[in-house]
């Protein structure tokens, strides 16, 4: 069955004003193009779950469309802070949940594996469970240690990245594989966007690398060059110049509502927002490909 | 030569690598002590990203964790849980660099927040996986400037644990790792003494006691084998500045 939709169609049936969502990927692939299509439908009250909120989150905050935040690195990463989100924290207008990486990703995989919480050994950094009361120690049943649990993480929607999938949804990755399989797994919904739509038979021949199953994907969408300023392995470099230059426009609020008029109001879609971005920038995030060695699965 | 101080904190953070160390790498300064190191005396360091790559040979400078650069040519790739659960927590990584805006007597870093948790004066970006570096690595290494506003006697919130208020509280927490075993500044190395508590052991070249005491928080102890390092040879800056960083973005 295809599950082939447009973006925006996808973002209307899947996302709802009020929904925990998940936009997958650890600097590697992180869905833009489906942020700035849940800015421009005016979402609202969303609670934003991610291990690093990156640029993607600050956008969405900028654009009024988060309520909470639950993360545990909240900075633009190699540069510095995520202004804006920071700036809403510091004054009180968003609510905030946070752990460790490890505590947020075993949330995710307790969420993924249908397990009722997660287990963790102990760091001894005492603050943050104080902190947070779903951080929770129980008695190890065999050993009489204590260790730490965190609770399952199981958002409305997921939406995943990806290098290519057929049109169900199975999808295969490579490169940075961060969080996007438990993500997706743990989620109720789940929306691929994908670099490229290809044939059944082409997923196939190298099942190892499907990562996600269509059994669990409701909605595929074919958007090229969706994780701008972010970057997609094999296909296009990492905007590097442009998280350099969210720092600068993340200070002031009249340049952040600039930037969301011209580059997210400002487009009908993914297609027009790349062309938006000329020629010099295409270039400059163009890659040399480096082929790996073909394995043989065997004719069975 | 002439070397800054950035130079000078990452030749002397190079210098405490192992030959064949198996080390998670973080961007700045530590990925050019790693690089740096692996140039030298330990060609057979293997650097492990967060992101979770594993036996990185980057081509060029990262400016993220997660850069593509450093999957390419890598010799493994893995999910988050996988790096932080058979890697990190089981105990297969021996050395861990940390940062952070405060660093205390005993060791304790804060990345969390300048004042009260729930209305926080100055929000940080938080702990990302630094709670668990400091808790499982074997070995944790700190590079920090060394100012006083950095070197509080006590830090307002405990993001990743050195050795709480003395080493045997780390040890009865059960975290696995034997904490921080150096914290490189640019006048010199603070090392934990049988207590946990951090004592000047190194000078660097130029550098006295007295700006020691006046860019730290609380009295310093100092080692009774006080030394002074040696300063970055040729080669070191060489390296530094034509391989790894040759249009100076973090030296």
């Amino acid at each position: 069955m295809s599950k082939v939709h447009t973006l925006s169609e996808a973002i209307q049936k899947y996302v709802h004003d009020g929904d925990v969502i998940y936009a997958a990927g650890f600097t590697h692939m992180i869905p833009f193009a489906a942020a700035h299509e849940i800015i421009r439908q005016k979402k609202k009250n969303l609670t934003v779950a991610r291990a690093t909120p990156d640029l993607i989150y600050d956008m969405l905050t900028a654009a009024g469309c988060v309520k909470k935040v639950i993360f545990s690195y909240m900075g633009n990463p190699g540069v510095g802070s995520l202004r804006i989100m920071r700036d809403a924290i510091e004054k009180g207008e968003m609510e905030w949940e946070e752990y460790s990486h490890f505590g947020m990703i075993s949330r995710l995989q307790a969420g993924a594996t249908g397990l009722p919480f997660m287990p963790m050994n102990q760091t001894g950094a005492p603050s943050l469970e104080k902190a947070n009361p779903n951080i929770k120690r129980i008695t190890d049943p065999y050993t009489g240690a204590e260790v730490i649990v965190v609770p399952p993480l199981n958002p409305d929607v997921a939406i995943v990245h990806v290098q290519r999938c057929d049109r169900h949804g199975n999808s295969q990755i490579w490169g940075i594989v961060g969080e996007q399989k438990e993500a997706a797994f743990a989620s109720k919904h789940v929306i691929i966007t994908a670099e490229e739509i290809v044939e059944e038979d082409i997923i196939r021949s190298d099942p190892n690398r499907t990562v996600i199953p269509s059994i669990i994907v409701d909605a595929v969408c074919y958007v090229p060059f969706a994780a701008h300023p972010s970057y997609t392995q094999g296909y296009y470099d990492r905007d590097n110049p442009f998280y350099l230059a969210w720092d600068e426009i993340s200070q002031s609020n009249e340049k952040i509502q600039n930037w969301l008029a011209e580059w997210v109001f400002g487009v009908k879609d993914r297609d027009e927002y790349w062309e938006k971005l000329g020629e010099e920038t295409h270039n400059r995030l163009k890659v040399n490909p480096r082929m790996s060695s073909p394995i043989d699965y065997g004719d069975y | 030569m002439e070397y800054n101080n950035a130079e000078l904190m990452t030749v002397n953070a190079a210098r405490l690598l192992r030959d064949g160390d198996v080390v998670f790498v973080g961007v700045g300064l530590p990925n050019l002590a790693c690089n740096l190191a692996r140039r030298t005396h330990a060609p057979n360091l293997v650097m492990i990203y967060e992101a979770g790559v594993i036996g990185a040979r980057p081509s060029r400078l990262p400016l993220s964790i997660g850069d593509p650069c450093l999957v390419s040519g890598a010799t493994a790739v893995c999910s988050m849980y996988d790096i932080f659960s058979f890697y990190l927590q089981r105990g297969n990584v021996d050395v861990g660099f940390l940062g952070g805006a405060q660093i205390d007597r005993f060791g304790n870093i804060n990345a969390t927040v300048i004042g009260d948790y729930n209305q926080p004066k100055t929000r940080l970006p938080g702990s990302g996986g630094s709670m668990e570096i400091a808790g499982w690595a074997n070995r944790c290494y700190i590079i920090t400037p060394h100012q006083k506003r950095r070197f509080p006697e006590k830090v307002d919130f405990i993001t990743s644990a050195g050795f709480l208020s003395h080493r045997s509280e780390r040890e009865a927490s059960g975290a696995r790792g034997k904490g921080p075993q150096g914290v490189v500044t640019h006048l010199g190395i603070l090392e934990p003494d049988e207590n946990g508590e951090m004592i000047l052991v190194a000078l660097h070249p130029g550098a006295n006691i007295d700006m020691i005491q006046q860019n730290t928080g609380w009295e310093v102890k100092v080692s009774v084998n006080l030394r002074e390092t040696q300063p970055p040879s040729a080669e070191e800056l060489r390296i530094l500045r034509e391989d790894l960083d040759p249009t100076g973005i973090y030296i």
